[in-house]
Parts: structure tokens; C-alpha cells; sequence
């Protein structure tokens, strides 16, 4: 296994909260000019690359926003407030780095508290070290976004970072496009914007694109580790064919296939039912008329955290399993 | 076929919410008698059209949801027990020493099972039982559980539907198979009525979860009435008058943001000039029926909402009155025949 | 003023008729077209000397917070459900107006006096509270009113303070004057107006409306969260009164685009109008769904800072309307021009 770990090593290191996913979108149009017959980005900023071909139109989306913060309030001493980008937990946030995007690095901390589950965004702050409000203001601004800055580590089993949710999903989507030779579909591969706030780009991407099937490439959760709330997914078992979460019931013929597929290439898979969450295919099923569409997910630990961690293996299978499904007449 | 007939294959059938498919050649079936054409689009929803005298310009759009709330396997462990999750809202506290059906490569019984009394405390039988503690006991071991069910297989509760007194039967997933059994006795009686809009009626798919049909069934139709057919919270001795209504004394008829006012006063009195019964229920905003996406889709499509009474909504004994199923269907008939040709613009004035 | 019959208008979510029809005849003549869609939206169209252009739509909601009749009780009394978010706080012993005829009325509840000490920390829920119409029955009271009457709070718009304002529902009646204003004004522009209905329970029409229109670009107007008392840190400010117009950043159902809302700073800021963020990321309008319909368009949140949203009062500087209109105005013109 030929495992391209500078490829997602630099996917997941470029800046890209929810708004503001222009860097990532120029990264990655870089990374996949050569493959591809057309490439256009819409109002939103989704980045759309077409891979021409005679038979259906297969949506594949994998989202490029990032979770994060946005500046809210600048203080007579130079500390900032901020509010929420996705989904931000206090208690992971607490004690993170955080980088802007002129490279402004900062440091998330909370007001003293009686007890720590009092712990709220609203009573923390990120401290960038300046001695008050004017030097703040040359550093950075009211609006401004930042996102978790810590290192990317891997080994033979793993790689463990922010931001596998969903440079992962991009990685997969990026090497199955080079892959592909085919020209059986005609697919979009969708590089969307402004998923972890709500799904927004995969909604207009999809009603722009009106395609026949639609694939969602994301990370889902996992069950394999001390003590965890059950769930039949873990690490190194396979690619997660997802059953459901709260944003979609997949579309029996598509998860068959992908099903199906997997069997006779022998890749590994697992079937993944969630109990909360969405992904992009929640916004894709739904447009005009209706889309069947399926999840492929990558296994991940500690979602949402700067310790993401996914199994290259898994990372593999998913690769192969969404260039299986779309190289296949549908 | 009579409607008690009708209801007993539907209430009996099984279609969770995703799974739906599972119930197509029945709906199919019933549709079909009196449908100028059926078909099933891709998502999974099933849409009979009847033409009307007119030019097929002015549509109606009649939708009650075919799938029903249950569960999903979720995991099986080293004993051979099944975990599960829910599929649309259930209180888990309805749950235990509850059969069920598991939809796998065969349907496999199993039950809900519940610790014995003799093995409690006191303080522990006050507590009620999450839906992640509980299992599905199906008496296989693991190895052969495996060969059978798969997780992601969806998992119906075991009822068959029940007579009770007067009109009345108690079944599983009332919600909302009573409402297609009006679809469809509507279906009948506009067989010997002139009507002249289009009217599609439309079995929609996930309305406990996503109300994707609805929303992909009404942007495919576009039409220019919606009506959703649901059931409505059947009062019992502890529900407050102004939260429930009646059995027995008609569909209740939902006034509020989601209803459009001009087609409510239509229906209203189309029901006044039959002598057929009906009941006020005030809901604020958007309601939590087919309706609520019908209101937003396109252009936003003028709707409106029948329910009809159920009692203990959500469990497998629902309980409803036939009556109630006619009245809506009778109600459905005679509005659809109420529009005229060239009234579209002044009913739907505001 | 046009705000004082604005505000005092009843057009609780779901029941904008009257709203609607004041603004109607408010603009007859200065617009080019007017229609009211099928669920109740006004959209109208004001040509311009250009048109033909890339489309602005800039958006105002119609509705206003506030209660729906669900039963009669057997003495007569009114029970009654919230239409949007109120805090039930702000309900006990108020005035109301019931229904189309606006029945005067008066929410009410047990008497202090009849009260055990420890009760009064223990805040009443909406179920214990009751309109009282002044009927002697059951009978009296359902001749005057029906069940799913809506009714609205009972509070005269009046102008007090420096150059404050008071009265109800100017979340987002001050949104649907500046617009007025506009539509009204002489400024040449091609411009696609919204009225919408039910923002407050749920951005229902605010799709629809976008559906209809496709705009390239849209503007939402609102009222919106002020909260300034004085042991509050300088971050839970939403925004303060008299600092001009908010712009908005982020809200729990739009990332704003974040180009357009850097143009609509430097419009300020050239036409030195006054302005401040809206600082908090509560809160969701219209924009939510306008920006998300059909393959999207970028938005800016324009508000007035509004103190005491949600109750039966609130208030405004009047600084701050016509700041407001003014961003509004510039903002109308460099679209027109092609700036942004």
C-alpha cells in the first residue's frame, strides 16, 4: 500500500474554517488540475471538478470547512471573545493552540471557575499575548477566524491529527479521481463549503449538479476504545458503508452496491448505523426531485479534537471502495 | 375491499422509515384500482394520478406517509443479543417485553426482554429503562444470528391490529396507514364524482425522520394545493381540551401559519354542506406533518392538514375509529370537487 | 410616522394580513410591481432606469411575536399558546389585543396577596396564566372570540428619551419601514423587495420568497439583540443603541460572506456612516434560507439595534433608523455602480 501521507498531511495543515475555505479550494484545485476535464467554483465557493463521461452524473462530496472560531469582541486588554464555527466542545478547546489566518497564533483559556462543568464558550477566551487592545487590533480583527494549530503525527497504523473531519474525505476523494480511468459516469467531484455549519454548500452544489446518484465521503465515529457508548465501528475494520445518521436513511441500491462492491474486491467494510451527526448526502437526497445517495465514512477516534485518528488501512479501503463504485456502469 | 380490510393489511404490513420498499406492492396494489397511472419515483415515493375534467393545469397534491417508526440493529454482541436504535420518536418507557420482527434475510422474531421482578430492588423498578440498555433476545447464539440479520437491518414491532368496541381498532403504525386508508377510500368515492383538478395521491417516504418524500414528492409535482392526511392527538381523560381531539367526531382540521386561510374556509364549508363532522386543532407555525415541507418547497405551496383522531400515538396500540378514516375520505372527495375551473386565483387570495 | 402604524399593526406569525396590506397601499405607485404569493410573502419590484441587471433582493419580515387563542375555559377565560420565542417571564399582566376586532384584554394570573411567600420565586408557566376579555361566561366569551384568534400585545408606539423610540414589534417592522423608505425614496436602482412572513417560527417564507426572486445578492433587514445593562462585559453586548447599524458576522444559520460584509464596512466607512458588529452568534433571519436557496447567493444582515426584542416593547434610536437607511441606501448604490 502506497499510502500518500505528504498529500494529507498538507490537506490537513491548510487554512479552512466554514466562509472561508479559499485556501483549501486553491490547494486542492492544484492537486487534481491535471485529472480533470473541468474545474468552476460556485457563490458559495464549492469547487467543482468534472470528470466527463456518457452515463449517469454521480455527485462524490467530500467537505473542505473546517471547525473553528470566530473573533466576536477584542477587550481593553487585548484578549479576544469569540463564538463558534461547527461544533466546539469547551472542554477540548481548553488549553488548544490556534492559528488566524496571517499566521497570528493564539492560546484558548477559561474565566476561573467553581466547577469545571461550568465550563462555556462564553466565559473563555483566546489569548494571542497582546499587551492590550490597540496592539491586538494590529494583529487581528473583530470577524477574523481561527482554527486549531497542532502537529500531524503518524506510524505504521495511524495517522493522528486535526481535521481528519474531512481533509480525510477530501484525501479519499483526491486519490480516487488520479486513480479512475474510466469514463462508464459522468462525475462531479464536489469539494464543499460550509458543511460543519449546516450542510449549506452540498445543498446548492447538489441543486446546481442534479445528479443521479450522490456519495458522501466524511468520517463517522467509533466504538473501540475504553469504555465507549456502543457502536459496531472501529479502527482498522474496514471503510463504514453508512446504514444512517440523523441527516439521511441511505438509499437502499446505493449502499447495496457499495455492499456489493466491496464483497467482490475484497475490501474490507463495515456497515455503520449513527445516532446522530450528518453529512453532505443529508443535503444531496433531498434536492428537487430527490437523489438516491450513500455515506462512505472513514473510522474515526475523537472526532472533532486535535487527536483525530484514523487507520491508514481504513483510509485505503475507502479509497479503493469509492473508485470501485464509480468506475461501475450504473 | 372494505376499509377495516384495507387498514388490517397496512397496519399489519411493515415499511420503517428507509425500509419503506417493504410495503410497495401493497400500496401499489391499492393505488392501482383507482389511479389513472401509478409509479414509484426515486426516492421511493409511490404517486397515483387521477385526472380530473380539466386540462391538468390545476393539481392537487394529497400525501399521507407510508413509513412507520421502529427500530434499526445496531450492533450484535458476543451473545447473540441484538442492540438497537429507534427510527423516528419512541418513548422507550413503550418498549419493554415488546415482540418484535427482524427484517433480515428473513424475518426473524425476537422480544424486548425485561429483568424479573425477583431480581430488583425496590427503587429500581421507579426508574425507567434507556433504549441503549435494553436488548432483542431472538433465542439464537451469535453464529447463527449472523447468518440471518445484519446491523443496519430494520426491526417492526410485533402486532397484529386488534378489534376493539364500536368502530373502532387498536394496531401498530396507525401513524399514519390510517391516513392512507382515507387516501385511498377517497380514491373510491371520487370514482363516481366529477372533479376538476388533477389530484395526485401520494404514499410519501421518511416523514418520521427526514420528510424527504414530501419534499422531493411536491417539488416533482409542483403542485398547486397541498393536503397533508396525518393523525392527530386522540383525547383521553388526561389531555387537556385544547391540546386533543375527539374520536369519532371527524378529522381534526389544523388552523394555524401552516394552513393556507383562503383554502381552510373552502374546506370548512365544502364539510358544512355534506354534514360532515369535523374538529379545530390550533397548531402555531410550521406543523410536524408533510405539510410543514410542502409550505417551503418552490414558490411555497399553499396547504392544508387533516388528522385524523388517535389515541396513544407512537405505541403499537394505536387506537383510532373508522369512522373518523371515512369522514376524512368523504371530506378529501368533495373538496377536490369543490374547485372549480378559474377559482384558483380568488381562493387562494389572501 | 409610517413606524407608528407599522408597529402598531397586528401580524402575529401566520396572521400578516394587515401588516401586509399596509404596506400594500403604503407603496402603491412607487413600485413597479406587487404580488402576494401563495403563502402569504409580498414581493415587490421597483424597475429603476437600468433594469435588466443582476438581481439584489433585500429582504424584511412582516410577523411579530406573539400568542394564539387554544381554548375557552368554563368561566370564560382565554388559555393560549406563544407564536415565536417569548420568554413567559415577560407575559403576567399585560395588555393584549384578541383577534381581528382587537378585543382589548388583559393577561392575568393569582393575585399576590393570595400567594404563599415561596411561590413568588416560582416563575408561572404559560398554563397557569389566562387572557381575561371581561366576559361573564363561557357562552359571552365565545361569541366574542374563536379558537386559533391570534392576539397581539397592546403597546402604543411613543416617542420618549433622546430620541428614542417605543412600541412593539419593531423586530422587524423597523426593517420593513427602512425598505419602505427606500422603495420610496428617488434612488435610481433596480430592486427586488421581500416582505416575508413567519421568520419568527422558522424562516418559513424567506425560501419562497428567494425561490421566486433568484437574487444574486441579498440584504436582510432586521431588529435586532441589544442588551447593555451596566455589570455586562464589553462581549455580551450584542450591540448597543446609538452606535449605528450591526452588521452582522455569524448566526446560528449563516456564515455571512465575508467579502461583501468588508464592502459594506468600507461603504460606511467612505460615507462616514456609523456602524458596529453584531457581536454575538445567537440568533438566526432570513438569510439562513435565502443564502441556501437554489445554488446560492452571497448576504449581508443590516439591523437596528433593538432593546427588549421578543416582549411586548422594545425600543430604538431613531439615530440608529436613519444611520440604517442611510448604509442601505449606499450599499444600493455601488451594487448599482458594479462595486460590489
Amino acid at each position: 500500500m502506497n499510502f500518500n501521507v505528504e498529500l494529507l498531511e498538507k490537506l490537513v495543515s491548510v487554512y479552512g474554517p466554514s466562509g472561508d475555505e479559499s485556501l483549501i479550494s486553491a490547494t486542492i484545485r492544484q492537486e487534481i488540475g491535471g485529472y480533470v476535464d473541468e474545474v468552476t467554483t460556485d457563490a458559495l465557493g464549492n469547487l467543482i471538478a468534472r470528470k466527463k463521461g456518457d452515463g449517469k452524473k454521480i455527485m462524490v462530496s467530500a467537505h473542505m470547512d473546517q471547525i473553528g472560531f470566530i473573533v466576536t469582541d477584542i477587550d481593553k486588554e487585548g484578549f479576544l471573545r469569540f463564538g463558534n464555527i461547527g461544533g466546539i466542545s469547551p472542554d477540548i478547546s481548553l488549553s488548544q493552540r490556534v492559528i488566524f489566518k496571517n499566521g497570528t497564533v493564539g492560546a484558548i483559556f477559561s474565566e476561573p471557575l467553581d466547577k469545571p462543568s461550568e465550563r462555556k464558550l462564553e466565559n473563555m477566551y483566546i489569548d494571542i499575548g497582546a499587551k492590550d487592545r490597540e496592539e491586538a487590533e494590529k494583529m487581528v480583527s473583530v470577524g477574523d477566524m481561527c482554527i486549531y494549530y497542532s502537529p500531524f503525527s503518524h506510524n505504521e497504523n495511524v495517522v493522528f491529527t486535526p481535521y481528519l473531519d474531512d481533509r480525510v474525505g477530501c484525501f479519499v476523494a483526491i486519490e480516487a479521481l488520479k486513480r479512475i480511468t474510466t469514463t462508464e459516469n459522468d462525475i462531479y467531484f464536489v469539494f464543499s463549503v460550509q458543511e460543519e455549519v449546516g450542510l449549506r454548500g452540498a445543498k446548492t452544489a447538489a441543486y446546481g449538479i442534479e445528479p443521479d446518484f450522490g456519495i458522501a465521503v466524511d468520517v463517522t465515529a467509533h466504538g473501540d476504545t475504553p469504555k465507549a457508548k456502543r457502536f459496531a465501528i472501529g479502527l482498522h475494520k474496514g471503510a463504514a458503508i453508512k446504514v444512517k445518521d440523523n441527516s439521511i436513511i441511505t438509499h437502499p441500491s446505493v449502499r447495496n452496491s457499495l455492499i456489493d462492491i466491496a464483497k467482490a474486491k475484497g475490501i474490507a467494510y463495515q456497515l455503520e448505523v449513527l445516532e446522530f451527526g450528518g453529512t453532505d448526502s443529508g443535503a444531496i437526497h433531498v434536492t428537487k426531485t430527490g437523489v438516491p445517495s450513500g455515506v462512505i465514512s472513514i473510522p474515526t477516534r475523537y472526532v472533532h479534537s486535535t487527536v483525530e485518528m484514523a487507520s491508514k488501512e481504513d483510509i485505503e479501503s475507502s479509497i479503493s471502495l469509492l473508485e470501485g463504485y464509480l468506475s461501475k456502469k450504473l | 375491499m372494505e376499509t377495516k380490510e384495507l387498514l388490517e393489511i397496512l397496519s399489519n404490513g411493515n415499511g420503517v422509515s428507509g425500509f419503506e420498499f417493504n410495503l410497495k406492492n401493497e400500496v401499489i396494489n391499492v393505488f392501482d384500482r383507482y389511479a389513472d397511472s401509478v409509479q414509484v419515483d426515486k426516492l421511493g415515493n409511490i404517486i397515483a394520478h387521477k385526472r380530473g375534467s380539466g386540462d391538468g393545469s390545476v393539481k392537487i397534491l394529497m400525501a399521507a406517509h407510508m413509513d412507520e417508526i421502529g427500530f434499526m440493529v445496531k450492533d450484535i454482541d458476543k451473545k447473540g443479543f441484538i442492540h438497537f436504535t429507534n427510527i423516528g420518536g419512541i418513548d422507550p418507557r413503550t418498549i419493554l417485553a415488546q415482540e418484535v420482527v427482524i427484517h433480515g434475510r428473513e424475518e426473524v422474531p425476537g422480544v424486548i426482554g425485561s429483568k424479573p421482578p425477583h431480581l430488583q430492588d425496590e427503587s429500581e423498578q421507579e426508574k425507567s429503562i434507556k433504549m441503549e440498555d435494553m436488548i432483542i433476545d431472538t433465542g439464537y447464539e451469535k453464529k447463527d444470528l449472523d447468518q440471518l440479520v445484519s446491523i443496519g437491518d430494520s426491526i417492526t414491532v410485533g402486532r397484529k391490529m386488534v378489534s376493539l368496541l364500536n368502530s373502532r381498532v387498536a394496531g401498530k403504525a396507525m401513524d399514519d396507514r390510517a391516513g392512507l386508508a382515507a387516501l385511498f377510500e377517497a380514491m373510491k368515492e371520487l370514482q363516481n364524482i366529477n372533479h376538476y383538478p388533477d389530484i395526485y395521491f401520494v404514499a410519501t417516504i421518511q416523514e418520521e425522520v427526514t420528510m424527504a418524500g414530501a419534499l422531493t414528492a411536491t417539488y416533482g409535482i409542483n403542485p398547486d394545493i397541498g393536503i397533508a392526511v396525518d393523525v392527530g392527538f386522540g383525547r383521553t381523560p388526561e389531555l387537556n381540551s385544547s391540546n386533543s381531539i375527539e374520536m369519532g367526531k371527524g378529522p381534526g382540521i389544523t388552523l394555524g401559519g401552516n394552513i393556507h386561510p383562503g383554502l381552510r374556509k373552502r374546506l370548512v364549508s365544502v364539510a358544512n354542506d355534506y354534514n360532515i363532522p369535523i374538529q379545530t386543532d390550533v397548531r402555531p407555525g410550521p406543523t410536524g406533518t408533510d405539510a410543514r415541507a410542502m409550505q417551503i418547497t418552490r414558490e411555497g405551496i399553499p396547504a392544508l392538514v387533516l388528522s385524523i383522531p388517535l389515541r396513544y400515538m407512537h405505541t403499537s396500540v394505536e387506537v383510532l375509529d373508522l369512522k373518523d378514516v371515512s369522514h376524512t375520505a368523504k371530506l378529501l372527495a368533495f373538496f377536490s370537487a369543490s374547485i372549480k375551473e378559474n377559482e384558483m386565483e380568488g381562493l387562494l387570495c389572501f | 410616522m409610517l413606524l407608528k402604524e407599522l408597529t402598531e399593526a397586528s401580524g402575529v406569525s401566520g396572521n400578516e394580513k394587515e401588516v401586509r396590506d399596509l404596506i400594500k397601499s403604503t407603496l402603491e405607485g412607487y413600485v413597479d410591481h406587487m404580488k402576494t404569493d401563495g403563502i402569504g410573502n409580498l414581493i415587490v419590484y421597483k424597475k429603476g432606469s437600468k433594469p435588466g441587471g443582476r438581481k439584489l433582493m433585500i429582504a424584511a419580515h412582516m410577523d411579530e411575536v406573539g400568542l394564539i387563542v387554544k381554548d375557552v375555559d368554563s368561566s370564560g377565560l382565554l388559555k393560549f399558546m406563544p407564536v415565536g420565542g417569548i420568554d413567559k417571564r415577560v407575559l403576567v399582566s399585560k395588555a393584549v389585543k384578541v383577534g381581528q376586532q382587537k378585543l382589548p384584554g388583559v393577561i392575568g394570573a393569582k393575585p399576590i396577596h393570595l400567594q404563599k411567600r415561596n411561590e413568588w420565586s416560582k416563575v408561572l408557566d404559560m398554563d397557569d396564566l389566562y387572557i381575561d376579555i371581561g366576559a361573564s361566561s363561557k357562552e359571552e366569551a365565545e361569541k366574542q372570540v374563536s379558537i386559533g384568534d391570534y392576539v397581539a400585545f397592546d403597546t402604543p408606539y411613543m416617542e420618549m428619551g433622546n430620541g428614542t423610540i417605543k412600541a412593539k414589534a419593531l423586530d422587524d417592522r423597523v426593517g420593513c419601514s427602512i425598505l419602505i423608505d427606500l422603495l420610496k425614496s428617488d434612488i435610481d436602482a433596480e430592486i427586488y423587495g421581500a416582505f416575508t412572513v413567519m421568520e419568527e417560527v422558522g424562516l418559513v417564507g424567506a425560501g419562497p420568497a428567494a425561490y421566486q426572486i433568484k437574487p444574486d445578492m441579498a440584504i436582510v433587514l432586521e431588529g435586532t439583540l441589544c442588551y447593555e445593562i451596566e455589570d455586562l462585559d464589553s462581549h455580551e453586548m450584542p450591540t448597543l443603541m446609538g452606535q449605528g447599524p450591526a452588521i452582522s458576522l455569524i448566526d446560528r444559520t449563516t456564515v455571512y460572506d465575508r467579502s461583501l460584509r468588508e464592502n459594506v464596512v468600507r461603504i460606511a466607512e467612505e460615507n462616514s456612516i456609523p456602524y458596529q458588529y453584531r457581536k454575538t452568534s445567537m440568533g438566526g433571519n432570513d438569510s439562513g434560507k435565502i443564502h441556501i436557496t437554489g445554488t446560492g447567493c452571497a448576504t449581508t444582515g443590516i439591523s437596528v439595534p433593538t432593546r427588549y426584542i421578543h416582549s411586548p416593547l422594545s425600543l430604538i434610536s431613531k439615530s440608529d433608523y436613519h444611520n440604517t437607511f442611510k448604509l442601505v441606501e449606499a450599499i444600493v448604490k455601488e451594487f448599482e455602480k458594479g462595486a460590489i
